[in-house]
């Protein structure tokens, strides 16, 4: 439905009265259109409905340099989305040091809750880069120690919580790339001064940093402004980033003013991963690292990072049990596990039903429950039956999934407790893996740190189509370059005396997924290699000793006792052209194309790493 | 000037200034409508701006002194 249709809907229902059925329409709206135009719309909406709804109020002081009026009918729309009531007080153009000083100043007399202190580059440190009137760390002390100053008077007249912009960097330096050559240059200037401020936060109780440069960046410098409404009026935001500065503070608003999902509840089909699984079985279901299965493993990922707030996972699906867990526990692509949930509704229930149990066990209320579903018809029932819950508005495009958790206000969190984080074992282990990075001096030693995990399995229904792809794509690390379609494949695999095996890796920072593929055949005590490729994103790290290693070892189990096969030049495999020779084989013959290779297993040692721990699964006997 | 834009852009005021649009017309100026300060001026020249994906010059500021004018200015950036 498009933002017109459902302004004349929630129109319609605020004249009848229906209040109910106009404040979720009201969140959709919202959530899907948030922008200037709308703004008012949404604010005047909410206007009537106060009386009805249950929201929080929120005191929250501008400070700025700058002018920053039409953010304020913005923030207050995303307020009211969160069910934050906020009453907004802007200070005087450029007054913000008088305010901040002065006990009796407008600021303290508005009794703010929070204070949110909005400063630019160009106020604070205007000199900077105007080389070398005055040394850089000269600026930099002069502004960190203001700082230092405002923060203490603040501290000294309220209790209230102050949010603190840091200076933004240049989009151009005054001194061009020669700026870029200095050891003390404009940008790293700008960087020291919001690293002190961290630091000016650090030392104070509920300060907090809002990285404004940040902000900038990642709409783009260029973008994020519009000169003419700078000169003109001195509003240094476009009109189409205006939305996004108030979606960042609301990013700070929403916990300080205690609006905190403490559980999010997930469904599993096309949420978790794309399709039903009671239709399309284990291996119809998109999951994995690849596209279209990646779209989802980013939804789990920012999931897994919700976790490592201390924000309970639940799960909350129309599914038969069996079929939902045998995925959460058994799928190679899931990211999520069994374990990371703090409670599973897997059942034909509504799912309010659910919601309302779920924040029983969990001894929470509605309230601190955000509910995640592809489904609309889902979300409305939610919606209508508990008002109260944070339903989030997924958009129809799966790919925008992961980039709308990560920016939900709710799952924000200002501080983490000892508590909060060890309800995901994942600090520690984050720890470990950057003293490894930085502490790895010998080769071996960052094998050993990757800890590499290999899975050696031969191809079934859930790889078939990926160990294809691998035949089809692969160019660098492949010995004979053939080509086969998942057909061929499957075939192969039911041939007698043949092998078709998948490498799948997973190390300490990442699951790879399937990343290499061998096939053989036996024939008369040779057991010859067909294929033998790995992917480029794992070559150089010897997970292919450890695959030949295995083929090796099943041979000799079969009674084999010659290794043998071809390396065929392309223009592109180079890197796969001395495999053979340094795993101990001789060649055999040679023509400009080929060459021959081949090995006595009863001769070799060869072996996997140490440092590669490999599970073989040996297939069933073939009829 | 399209009698459409005229009623978009009064929509579009009516949100900005928190009034029913049937209070708005096209010689509806800041001298007749209470909340047309200066800071609503600058709030509905950029929720016209968002909306339309458009920009005014600084020089065109200064003509909007009424919807009707406003609308018209609009209407010459969208075609």
């Amino acid at each position: 439905m498009d933002s017109s249709d459902l302004r004349h809907q929630i129109e319609e229902l605020l004249s009848a009265g229906e209040w109910r059925q106009a404040a979720w329409r009201l969140q959709i709206l919202w959530d899907k259109h948030a922008s200037a135009p709308l703004a008012g719309f949404v604010v005047s909406a909410y206007g009537r409905l106060r009386d009805q709804l249950k929201l929080t109020s929120h005191r929250c002081a501008l400070l700025r340099s700058f002018t920053l009026e039409p953010t304020v009918p913005i923030l207050k729309a995303c307020a009211f989305r969160w069910a934050i009531d906020l009453s907004i007080q802007v200070g005087e153009f450029n007054a913000y040091p008088q305010e901040l000083l002065d006990g009796a100043s407008n600021l303290y007399g508005f009794q703010p809750d929070t204070v949110i202190l909005a400063v630019q580059s160009r106020d604070i440190v205007p000199e900077l880069g105007l080389r070398p009137v005055i040394p850089n760390q000269e600026i930099v002390d002069r502004a960190t120690d203001q700082f230092a100053g405002w923060v203490r008077a603040f501290r000294g007249h309220t209790a209230a919580n102050l949010i603190i912009h840091t200076l933004e960097c240049p989009a151009v330096a005054a001194q061009g790339v020669y700026d870029s050559q200095l050891e003390d240059n404009q940008a790293g200037a700008i960087q020291q001064i919001n690293h002190n401020l961290r630091k000016l936060a650090a030392e104070h109780r509920g300060i907090y940093i809002l990285d404004y440069d940040a902000l900038v960046a990642r709409h783009g410098r260029e973008q994020w402004g519009d000169e003419r409404k700078w000169l003109t009026v001195r509003l240094p935001i476009s009109a189409a980033n205006l939305v996004h500065m108030a979606q960042e503070w609301m990013k700070f608003l929403a916990p300080l003013a205690g609006r905190e999902a403490k559980c999010v509840a997930v469904d599993l089909d096309n949420t978790l991963w794309g399709g039903v699984i009671g239709e399309d079985g284990m291996a119809g279901i998109q999951l994995g690292p690849e596209y279209p299965g990646a779209v989802y493993q980013g939804m789990q990922r920012a999931l897994l990072d919700l976790s490592r707030r201390g924000i309970l996972l639940a799960v909350s699906s129309k599914n038969n049990a069996q079929d939902a867990l045998e995925v959460l526990r058994d799928h190679p692509g899931m990211l999520l596990r069994p374990e990371h949930f703090a409670t599973l509704r897997i059942n034909w229930n509504d799912k309010a039903q659910n919601l309302r149990e779920i924040a029983d066990e969990l001894k929470i209320g509605v309230d601190a429950i955000a509910f995640l579903d592809d489904n609309p018809v889902e979300r409305q029932q939610v919606r209508e039956a508990l008002p109260e819950a944070m339903v989030i508005e997924l958009p129809a495009d799966p790919m925008q999934y992961e980039r709308v958790v990560r920016d939900c206000p709710v799952f924000e969190r200002l501080t983490l407790s000892e508590e909060d984080r060890q309800r995901g074992s994942y600090y520690a282990a984050e720890r470990q893996r950057v003293a490894l990075e930085q502490s790895a001096p010998s080769r071996e030693d960052f094998y050993r740190s990757l800890a590499q995990e290999a899975e050696i399995a031969p191809v079934n229904a859930l790889t078939l189509a990926r160990v294809a792809q691998l035949t089809q794509k692969t160019n660098q690390f492949n010995l004979t370059t053939k080509r086969y379609t998942e057909q061929q494949i499957a075939e192969l695999a039911k041939r007698p005396g043949w092998h078709v095996l998948s490498i799948q890796v997973r190390d300490r920072y990442a699951d790879n997924g399937l990343v290499g593929v061998a096939i053989v055949f036996d024939h008369g005590g040779t057991c010859e290699i067909d294929t033998f490729l790995l992917s480029c994103r794992v070559i150089g790290r010897t997970v292919e000793t450890a695959l030949l290693a295995s083929l090796a070892d099943e041979a000799r189990g079969r009674g084999v006792r010659r290794l043998e096969g071809w390396f065929v030049r392309t223009k592109k495999n180079a890197p796969a052209k001395d495999f053979y020779r340094t795993h101990a084989f001789q060649l055999l013959s040679e023509t400009p194309e080929a060459q021959r290779w081949g090995v006595d297993l009863a001769d070799t040692q060869l072996q996997a790493p140490e440092w590669v721990r490999v599970r073989l699964f040996v297939a069933a006997e073939k009829a | 000037m399209s009698a459409d834009l005229l009623s978009e852009v009064r929509g579009v005021a009516a949100d900005v200034f928190a009034v029913d649009a049937k209070t708005l017309h096209a010689a509806s100026s800041p001298e007749q409508v209470e909340a047309w300060d200066s800071v609503q001026h600058l709030n509905l020249v950029l929720a016209l701006e968002g909306k339309y994906g458009i920009q005014f010059e600084p020089e065109e500021m200064e003509r909007m002194k009424n919807l009707g004018a406003i609308a018209a200015l609009v209407g010459t950036k969208l075609t």
